[in-house]
């Protein structure tokens, strides 16, 4: 092998890349427009398109850009930043089964905007719920990453994830159970469940800047992760500074996923089953899952959106009940496949 | 010359005070071989000297204090070879090998530079590993696997490595094989630390020996000096058949003491 075969080597696998991040956006784009067009009306994808830049009827102008794009818009960040948690988490811990949702953050993020409801503290729409949810959600990674440690077996990720997500579902049931007003349960049994449906523009003013800051921070990482593939004093030898990117991490994940949650409740297992369905494509480097699997988040979550839309049943089906009913059977897959691994204690 | 040098060294893993009071000076183009019964300090002390772990004391690297320098020209002084190889996703081989420019700034192994790209193609060319470079490391053998490890480790063009049981869990021809590939590595004028349980490679390949006991330097020299049938009954505690084959010392472990 030469100079001229590795380079092309790389060129062949960086053109495959290229190539499923194409089609992958594709595909967003046109769920994107699917999910516009879906609703009590339903209008084309040429409607669509032409209502986005001000053409068509005015009604069609109304439905699209003020009562269905923030919806579409949600969706789309908030499919993002999941899929982009799971695929940092996993590149941080080295290990395939990490996800915020397992981790118990979106739980906790759910818990802190719960709370400040129940004590009255806000109302749904202000910025204190974001800001109670992504203390939350830091509180719960924090917590996770100090009990695993710098191993981070597999076991005991799982375990005290499963700690951490039971104590945060208690703590929500707690507040649940002391709040005398049934408006606030009400409000509670919304945050568990996860929606978009009836999604505004100042929802979407509340979750986007969190969720940026939170996608900007995670994917500043990215080649960190790939270092770390040869574990943490390898990649520290190599000038990755890992207490800091542990630290940016969990800031990462808290900032995306408790501004997620503030508006939307808690929906699962988008960030443990996007870059799964990348590495087949992309490969296992972490550092290019990032991108892909955020892509692939959003199409999930947009997807998933649309089907509770058009799956006919009497009450509406949630969003977030939909993702962990496909989710869940997924991560049994996935332990079902990782059996050796676990088995063996270590991953 | 002394490239590496540490005088009055401590270190403490939580509140267990590991390594006690350590002075060595050691030269470019050496193969130090870092012994010691299990438990004695051996990887603290690697991982000091690289400036992975806090210690009291003073470390030089090249006339430079260490804790003057920040991390990234650590990483480039000190190319640090952890225990067991491990590689947790199934990247290839290649990738692996790319990964040890991260410290020069390269961080995609997709677009790496003229210069980077000689490097990984030296390095793997240095310990034979061009032909496998696209297969994926998980699917390597153990020797294939520490070669690529090897690779990685050289691809950083450090003056100094830091080897952790380099040879472990290999079978006799891979364990001298590596050997023989660090040995060649000192002698173009890098300064080699090998951890090591094997006294019969310490013996045959290295130029210095430190013995580590309980966290102090119980002895340090030339290899048949430093394991001396005092120290070996000391702190080894075994004896040892003691010869000379192809004038180079043979240092066999026979029994305990």
């Amino acid at each position: 092998m030469s100079v001229q075969d590795f380079a092309l080597a790389a060129e062949v696998a960086a053109r495959r890349r290229l190539g499923a991040t194409v089609a992958l956006t594709a595909l967003v784009v046109l769920l994107v427009l699917i999910s516009l067009g879906i609703g009590p009306v339903r209008l084309s994808p040429l409607t669509v398109i032409a209502a986005l830049f001000g053409g068509g009827s005015d009604v069609a102008q109304v439905i699209v850009r003020e009562i269905r794009l923030p919806r579409t818009i949600l969706a789309f960040a908030i499919g993002g930043i999941l899929g982009l948690s799971g695929a940092a988490l996993q590149g941080l811990l080295r290990n395939p089964l990490a996800s915020p949702s397992l981790f118990g953050a979106p739980q906790a993020a759910a818990f802190g905007a719960v709370l400040v409801i129940a004590l009255g503290l806000a109302d749904v729409r202000s910025f204190a719920l974001p800001v109670a949810a992504i203390i939350a959600a830091f509180g719960s990674v924090f917590a996770l990453l100090a009990i695993a440690g710098r191993t981070a077996g597999l076991l005991i990720l799982i375990l005290s994830g499963l700690a951490i997500s039971s104590f945060a579902g208690a703590a929500t049931a707690l507040v649940m159970n002391l709040s005398s007003n049934p408006f606030v349960a009400l409000e509670i049994a919304f945050w568990l469940l996860g929606s978009l449906e009836d999604r505004s523009f100042q929802h979407v003013m509340i979750a986007l800047p969190f969720i940026v800051a939170g996608a900007v921070i995670l994917l500043s990482q990215a080649s960190s992760f790939r270092a770390l593939t040869l574990g943490e004093e390898a990649a520290q030898s190599l000038g990755v500074d890992v207490a800091r990117l542990r630290l940016f991490v969990i800031s990462g994940v808290a900032l995306g996923v408790g501004g997620a949650v503030a508006v939307t409740g808690t929906i699962g297992f988008i960030g443990l089953v996007a870059p799964h369905l990348m590495r087949p494509v992309i490969g296992h480097d972490p550092a290019r899952l990032l991108v892909p699997s955020a892509l692939a988040g959003s199409a999930l979550l947009l997807a998933a959106d649309i089907a509770v839309r058009v799956i006919p049943s009497t009450s509406d089906i949630k969003v977030g009940v939909l993702t962990s009913i496909i989710g869940v059977p997924f991560f049994l897959y996935l332990i079902m496949r990782e059996r050796r691994v676990l088995g063996g204690g270590v991953a | 010359m002394t490239l590496l040098s540490a005088t009055h060294l401590n270190a403490s893993l939580g509140s267990r005070h590991v390594l006690h009071d350590i002075s060595l000076s050691l030269s470019s183009g050496h193969l130090v071989a870092l012994v010691g019964p299990n438990g004695a300090g051996k990887t603290t002390l690697l991982r000091a000297l690289a400036g992975l772990i806090p210690s009291r004391g003073d470390i030089r690297i090249g006339g430079d204090a260490l804790s003057s320098l920040s991390l990234r020209e650590r990483s480039r002084r000190f190319a640090y070879l952890p225990q067991g190889h491990m590689v947790h996703w199934p990247l290839p081989a290649r990738d692996i090998v790319a990964l040890g420019r991260y410290p020069h700034g390269a961080t995609d192994p997709a677009r790496l530079s003229p210069d980077d790209m000689a490097a990984v193609l030296r390095a793997m060319q240095a310990v034979d590993v061009i032909a496998f470079g696209d297969r994926r490391v998980t699917e390597l053998s153990g020797g294939e696997r520490s070669r690529v490890a090897l690779a990685r480790v050289l691809a950083v063009e450090a003056p100094v490595i830091l080897a952790d049981e380099p040879a472990a869990s290999l079978d006799p021809r891979h364990q001298i094989d590596v050997m023989q590939r660090l040995r060649g590595v000192a002698d173009a004028g890098v300064l080699v630390v090998v951890v090591t349980h094997d006294l019969g490679l310490a013996a045959r390949f290295a130029d210095h020996v430190l013995v580590l006991s309980e966290g102090r330097l119980a002895s340090q020299g030339a290899p048949v000096e430093a394991l001396s049938e005092a120290v070996m009954a000391e702190v080894v505690r075994i004896s040892a058949y003691r010869a000379e084959y192809q004038r180079e010392a043979v240092i066999v472990p026979w029994a305990d003491v």
